[in-house]
């Protein structure tokens, strides 16, 4: 267990993880919840343990869309969505760890897409 | 009336035709949008972590620049820039730290303390020409239509920043839909996400969310979808094989008030 991370993601998100009943709404009403090894009641459990670094090295921290509906739904206002992406900002916010990087953009184009999917992906995934 | 107008990245570019039909329906219905001057992007998505200040700057000097425009209010189009935007000026009635940090980094820009506010474009339809006053300037209504409104996320959540309509069963795109005479079509999936950025990264999800919406659109009778949000509309059409329509509600509205031509 490390205290240090689970203090720093507690602050980053502002989210009070020690509110949640484990009711598992926010699991159930994610758009995203079969792509995920860990889904968002498994974040606010686990930061509350302190198994931050498990959350970090999954591939579920890039399956979040930010859609809030878990942060909407939630009838202890938890908000799960702000807990998983500082957990994704403490990974990328490390040296050398964007997961989406400018040079993967071109591949990605096609004459239809909007600035607003490069904003934002970038902003999602890069530091 | 002039109003100050933060057009974004998306209107200067893949969605010029949203920005165009917002303008010149928005004039004729007696309200200027007039462009804030300078601006940045807004990035499109608004970091939630409580220590991210500087990605939040370039709303607050849009925010900041609409206080010499009209009334002080900021009139947006985008979703993305609606939900940048409103949600960076709720965190200054709600996070004095953030004041504080904010006003540090601004150094040499004038001080912004939240006292702006966000419109989007379809509050103004609603509060300041009313829906009533609305459908009675319509020319072309779309009679027999039946369309599907589409809110996604960006519009709604958080809606304790956002407080933009109840988030759960929102309404104002059905009444401007009724104001142009043509019939709503509510379904489940109108106010969950398209797949959002993960276009980029994951295109599959992309196209598994963007399909599960217009099914259920599909479902319940739609002929064609209405979005405000750019990302929606490639989502919608780009990532799914579903062939029903999908159109920003400006370009509707500028067809109803009969802007569109023969």
């Amino acid at each position: 267990m490390n205290h240090d991370f689970k203090d720093r993601i507690v602050r980053m998100s502002g989210a009070a993880v020690e509110k949640c009943m484990r009711c598992g709404k926010c699991s159930a009403t994610c758009p995203n919840y079969g792509e995920m090894e860990y889904h968002p009641h498994q974040f606010v459990y686990m930061v509350e343990r302190g198994e931050v670094e498990r959350l970090m090295a999954s591939p579920s921290i890039y399956a979040c869309l930010t859609c809030f509906a878990c942060v909407e739904r939630c009838p202890r206002g938890v908000e799960p969505a702000k807990v998983i992406e500082a957990v994704r900002l403490e990974v990328i916010r490390q040296k050398g760890q964007n997961y989406l990087k400018p040079d993967d953009i071109p591949a990605t184009l096609d004459d239809d897409l909007p600035q607003q999917a490069l904003v934002t992906a970038l902003r999602k995934f890069a530091k | 009336m002039k109003i100050a107008y933060y057009p974004g990245c998306t209107l200067k570019n893949r969605a010029r035709e949203l920005d165009r039909t917002a303008r010149e329906s928005a004039a004729l219905l007696g309200i200027e949008l007039e462009e804030i001057p300078v601006w940045q992007c807004c990035g499109g998505a608004y970091t939630s972590a409580k220590d991210e200040i500087a990605t939040k700057l370039s709303s607050v000097r849009a925010l900041a620049a609409g206080r010499q425009i009209g009334d002080g209010r900021v009139a947006t189009v985008c979703s993305a820039c609606y939900n940048v935007l409103k949600q960076t000026n709720h965190e200054f009635a709600v996070n004095p730290d953030f004041d504080f940090k904010v006003n540090n980094y601004l150094k040499g820009d004038p001080e912004y303390h939240g006292e702006g506010e966000v419109v989007h474009l379809l509050e103004l339809l609603r509060d300041e020409v009313g829906f009533e006053e609305l459908a009675r300037r319509v020319t072309k209504p779309l009679k027999g239509k039946r369309i599907a409104a589409y809110y996604g996320c960006l519009l709604l959540r958080p809606s304790s920043a956002l407080a933009f309509d109840d988030p759960e069963n929102p309404k104002i795109m059905e009444d401007f839909i009724r104001a142009l005479g043509a019939e709503p079509v509510l379904y489940p999936m109108r106010n969950e996400c398209c797949g959002g950025y993960l276009t980029l990264s994951d295109r599959e999800t992309a196209k598994r969310r963007s399909t599960a919406v217009k099914e259920s659109a599909r479902e319940m009778g739609a002929d064609f979808m209405i979005t405000a949000c750019p990302l929606c509309l490639y989502n919608l059409t780009k990532n799914t094989d579903d062939p029903i329509p999908v159109r920003y509600f400006t370009e509707v509205l500028a067809d109803a008030l009969g802007l569109g031509g023969e």
